[in-house]
């Protein structure tokens, strides 16, 4: 559509695509934070139901792999948002660099939790089934408690997959953004640092409060 | 050939596949929608009309009980998320939102063409899943039926309505952007058709709602795949949960199904009572309350699941609340047409027909929100006319009259006109004939999802089965003219029915571009001037 | 079975009542709005000379008059539904209790005394029943539409029901939640007779022999599963003294708070019974060591039952 320049319409200028790309953004988050909604309530509520089990089950993660993928999504949050702070100020090459170190943190996590700590579960027989590891009384309800840590582990990974693809692809076209044109940089930023408050929920859910009662 | 010879039209711009394929046009997009529902409509309805076709005998003719499940199965699952959940928004929301606001295109011309995309791959998917055998789950997919017991392609059908959710959700954060940022100078909130408003209100249900329900199936598709999972009371799940979660989408995707019929309505009424829309801010608002209200209601499909009594009461008074807003509108609409100039073409009629079925469909929802009375009437052919009245009787006639009413616009040809007029009251009589027996059915008794039944329904379900054959006839005869109009029918002028709003000061069909200049909104809508009488006809 | 059928019950002639008001309200609301479109569509069709006078703008008053009408109608219809409805499903204390099993795709009964049938339902007029229904699959729906009555029936929970019949008779029974492929086909029949009938019917079809009291089964279980080795023969309760561990006393249980561990206090009731029995774990009881079994799937749901009717049969202090 070449001549949509010959009009002065509303979505002409580029602060008008900001905004609307920025609001888009947002919306889809709300829709995010409903998508993971059920989750997080189905758990609370089906612990609520058998704590006692769901203790037992969360006494079988691996608290240590946790707390380190919490910090390295947190310092990818802040490495973005340095990243995002240099591109305001014009430095495009301060950009690259920190969103590198926000993609690296990322995929870490990735590496961290689907190449070692889901792999560990899987050998102790975590995952729900005949062959599940945990006996006893609270066999069932830890069964449950699994069928939601993996269930809602894949779907986070699952974000952060896409979400170390769009920093990937900030990454590449590094070259359009300037100072005052970056819009994309920030959708994706927003997008980012949604993924960690998802994860922010996620574990508590799974490593703390069996802990903790 | 097109009397303002000025810029091409959108429907000349490319002739070929590929323009239509990769368009951006938020016009020719609506048209590949409407082309995909249409097709969802009939292979739905054909499914209807097996359904009835089984009915006519207590004995069931079609045989199977499997066969009989799988059909209603997917008549509702088609006609729930392939035809009346998309169906106004994505047709004829998509082809005016644009318009209506003075604007080029929606925010995301790109997201509007991906949702189309992701609808095509779902329905691709469900038909699959038909085709494949289907599914007897019926489309609640209540576990542990579904999750454990059914057989059939439940993962496909399952996975064909989360794509269908993504669909849906691009296009309602699309509509909400498009709204707040790309109005036309002096098009303040107050001056917005009440379509647009509608259609807002429809896209927030649709980004809030949508989600929990994409969540849900997956958790039900993952309890089918594994066998373990939440809503499994075997290890300490709750089936009730499910319940809970579907109909927390369930409930406001109905308000996604008939607020833009509403929209649609509120635009074709002061059209042709050449008057200005009685109490504008209170049918607006109208709209909201119900889309807020309609969050708040989910548990008045659970009056007998095994709920608390506390929990009926509560959800008891909030569905009073959410039907408040309705009447509001209806008595509105009515005040409109009072010391107007009331014309009887072909939209106002399917207008009036929507404002009586819509409203025996909300009056019979009041006893199904009036706990007693549904302990008796729920699940039973008493609900099943409720909905149909609502759903059908309002929302397709909505989408029929909008259609017509828009159609000058969509095409550039008039329709016939007489045969419109057949069309808008064969559809009226030949749908009361079908469902208002199903009304003294489910009193009777008669439970819903049944493949045979007692002897002594038998009349009252040949009354209706005869209906479903007039209703046939009366669907079909639209996509007769109208597609005859396509190559026959006569050219028609900017502003055929002398209606107010942006849509109609564009050429019809519209150009590319919409409009040649950015107009500039300078009043309230539906501002007709009564003494001068549009000269029409 | 034919045909309309005036309700056979007293609530369920009060519903019907609600449901004519209901009636009766809709006709009144689409008389006005039929009436109002016929009138403007002929009165003020484009052609015709009437005089329109000067358009109104004031529209507030009357949409503030047909809100509050709409909200006064909203409000009695909502209180009458909502308080019948908690009339209707909340049973008396002397109603009599009868179980129901929804399996696919049947229905199974038993009465306390033992006598079993199925897709079919024997009970006496004049008497309140208040059935106690369960499911060992699927979600099923008990439903009598003579009764204006129905509820579903979910597996894992007990749900109840209760009516009282005035008019003998045999009355059609559905399941109305789907339930898979022979949904159609779990129907059956209610029957209604006087009480000497009942009688009579209760002591016909199988042999005493052949068939046992519901409480008399469930005392055989209740050895035979080993129960009563740890809560005492007749469930007055174990110690360490009688049968080497503490047990609480299930005598006279039914109907009474019972602390738990966690704090919580709950009332004893079928569903309460059930969980003990198979997910001991979830409620321990407090002042006793949590070191009851579970018996989950090793009891069938008719067992389950009969457990419970025994167990309700115990009073306090007395052995039987």
């Amino acid at each position: 559509m070449s001549d949509a320049e010959a009009h002065e319409f509303q979505f002409g200028s580029a602060e008008r695509q900001h905004e609307a790309a920025i609001s888009g953004m947002w919306l889809f988050l709300a829709t995010e934070a409903l998508f993971f909604g059920p989750i997080f309530l189905s758990w609370i509520y089906a612990r609520h139901a058998d704590p006692s089990a769901f203790d037992a089950g969360s006494r079988h993660t691996a608290l240590m792999i946790g707390l380190t993928n919490t910090g390295l999504l947190l310092a990818s949050s802040f490495t973005y948002s340095v990243g995002l702070a240099c591109i305001a100020f014009g430095s495009r090459r301060g950009m690259v660099i920190w969103l590198a170190i926000a993609w690296a943190l990322g995929a870490a996590f990735i590496g961290l939790k689907f190449g070692v700590e889901w792999r560990m579960d899987l050998k102790e027989g975590l995952f729900p089934g005949p062959n599940f590891a945990i006996h006893g009384p609270a066999r069932s309800g830890a069964q449950l408690f699994f069928a939601f840590y993996f269930f809602g582990t894949a779907l986070h990974g699952l974000h952060l997959v896409v979400g170390l693809g769009l920093v990937a692809w900030i990454i590449f076209q590094a070259e359009r953004f300037t100072a005052e044109r970056h819009s994309p940089v920030r959708v994706v930023g927003l997008y980012w640092t949604f993924i960690d408050i998802i994860w922010l929920v996620l574990f508590p859910l799974i490593y703390l409060i069996g802990r903790a009662s | 050939m097109n009397p303002s010879a000025a810029p091409a039209s959108y429907l000349d711009d490319g002739h070929t596949l590929r323009s239509w394929l990769f368009t951006t046009d938020h016009k020719r997009i609506a048209i590949l929608y409407i082309g995909a529902i249409t097709f969802f409509f009939f292979v739905g309805g054909f499914a209807a009309f097996l359904i009835r076709y089984n009915l006519l005998s207590p004995k069931g003719l079609i045989g199977s009980a499997e066969t009989y499940n799988r059909l209603f199965s997917m008549h509702g699952i088609l006609m729930v998320w392939f035809f009346l959940v998309p169906a106004v928004p994505v047709t004829l929301g998509n082809f005016l939102a644009p318009l209506m606001l003075g604007a080029r295109d929606l925010a995301f011309p790109r997201l509007n063409l991906l949702s189309w995309y992701l609808f095509m791959v779902a329905g691709v998917v469900a038909l699959y899943a038909v085709v494949g055998g289907g599914v007897d789950t019926g489309w609640t997919f209540y576990t542990p039926l579904t999750s454990f017991y059914s057989k059939g392609h439940v993962i496909a059908a399952v996975v064909a309505i989360f794509i269908a959710g993504f669909s849906s959700i691009a296009t309602g954060l699309n509509f909400i952007v498009t709204i707040h940022k790309l109005r036309a100078p002096g098009m303040t909130w107050y001056r917005m058709p009440v379509f647009l408003w509608s259609l807002y209100a429809t896209s927030v249900i649709l980004v809030l709602a949508t989600p929990v329900l994409a969540m849900t199936l997956l958790l039900l598709a993952f309890e089918r795949i594994f066998g373990i999972g939440v809503f499994d009371p075997k290890i300490g799940g709750d089936p009730l949960l499910f319940q809970h979660l579907f109909w927390f989408y369930s409930h406001p995707a109905v308000y996604v199904m008939i607020l833009p019929g509403f929209g649609v309505i509120s635009e074709i009424i002061p059209a042709f009572s050449r008057k200005e829309l009685f109490g504008y801010k209170f049918v607006v608002w109208a709209s909201i309350a119900i889309a807020v209200i309609g969050f708040l209601v989910w548990g008045h499909h659970m009056f007998v699941a095994g709920t608390s009594l506390f929990s009926a009461l509560v959800f008891s008074l909030l569905s009073y609340m959410v039907a408040v807003p309705s009447a509001i509108k209806v008595f509105n609409w009515i005040g409109t047409m009072h010391k107007g100039y009331i014309h009887f073409d072909a939209p106002m009629l399917y207008a009036i027909g929507f404002i009586g079925l819509f409203t025996t469909g909300g009056l019979t929802g009041l006893f199904l929100a009036a706990l007693a009375a549904d302990v008796h009437l729920t699940q039973t052919y008493f609900v099943v006319a409720h909905f149909h009245y609502v759903m059908v009787g309002g929302m397709v006639s909505a989408y029929f009259a909008g259609i017509h009413f828009w159609w000058p616009k969509m095409t550039g040809r008039l329709y016939p006109e007489m045969w419109g007029r057949a069309g808008a009251i064969i559809i009226f009589v030949g749908f009361n004939l079908t469902f208002f027996p199903q009304f003294l059915l489910g009193y009777l008794g008669m439970p819903r999802r049944y493949f045979a039944y007692p002897q002594h329904f038998e009349a009252l379900n040949l009354l209706s089965s005869a209906g479903a054959l007039t209703l046939a006839v009366g669907y079909i005869l639209p996509l007769g003219y109208l597609t005859w109009s396509l190559f026959y029918g006569e050219r028609a002028s900017a502003n055929p029915w002398g209606a107010t709003g942006l849509e109609w000061t564009t050429p019809s069909p519209p150009p590319t571009e919409n409009f040649a200049v950015t107009p500039i909104v300078t009043e309230e809508p539906y501002q007709y001037r009564q003494a001068e009488t549009v000269n029409h006809e | 079975m034919n045909g309309y059928l005036p309700s056979a019950t007293v609530e369920g002639r009060e519903v019907d009542f609600l449901i004519l008001a209901l009636v009766l309200v809709s006709c009144a609301v689409l008389a006005l709005v039929f009436g109002l479109i016929l009138l403007y569509v002929v009165r003020y069709r484009a052609d015709s000379g009437v005089y329109r006078g000067a358009p109104g703008r004031k529209t507030w008053r009357f949409e503030i008059s047909w809100t509050a009408a709409t909200l006064a109608v909203f409000f009695v219809l909502f209180i009458w539904g909502g308080d019948l409805y908690v009339r209707l499903f909340q049973p008396p204390a002397d109603a009599l209790q009868i179980y129901v099993i929804g399996k696919q795709w049947m229905w199974k009964v038993e009465h306390q005394g033992g006598q079993r049938e199925i897709n079919a339902l024997h009970v006496p007029i004049n008497r309140p029943i208040q059935l106690v229904m369960t499911s060992e699959d699927v979600i099923h729906d008990f439903s009598i539409p003579a009764f204006r009555i129905k509820h579903d029936v979910l597996p894992g929970r007990y749900e109840s029901l209760w009516f009282q019949v005035e008019t003998p008779g045999t009355y059609e029974l559905f399941c109305t939640q789907l339930c898979g492929v022979g949904h159609y086909s779990m129907s059956g029949e209610v029957v209604a007779m006087s009480q000497p009938e009942f009688e009579t019917w209760l002591a016909g079809g199988a042999a005493p022999g052949q068939r046992e009291d519901m409480a008399a089964a469930g005392k055989a279980l209740f050895t035979a599963h080993g129960c009563s080795g740890c809560h005492g023969e007749g469930g007055v309760g174990g110690s360490p003294a009688t049968t080497g561990v503490s047990a609480p006393a299930l005598a006279g249980l039914l109907g009474r708070s019972v602390k738990l561990q966690t704090g919580a206090t709950v009332t004893a009731d079928e569903k309460f019974i059930r969980d003990c029995l198979l997910t001991p774990d979830k409620m321990p009881i407090a002042g006793y060591p949590q070191i009851m079994p579970s018996f989950s799937g090793q009891i069938s749901e008719e067992n389950v039952l009969r457990l419970i009717a025994y167990i309700k049969s115990l009073k306090s202090g007395s052995r039987t």
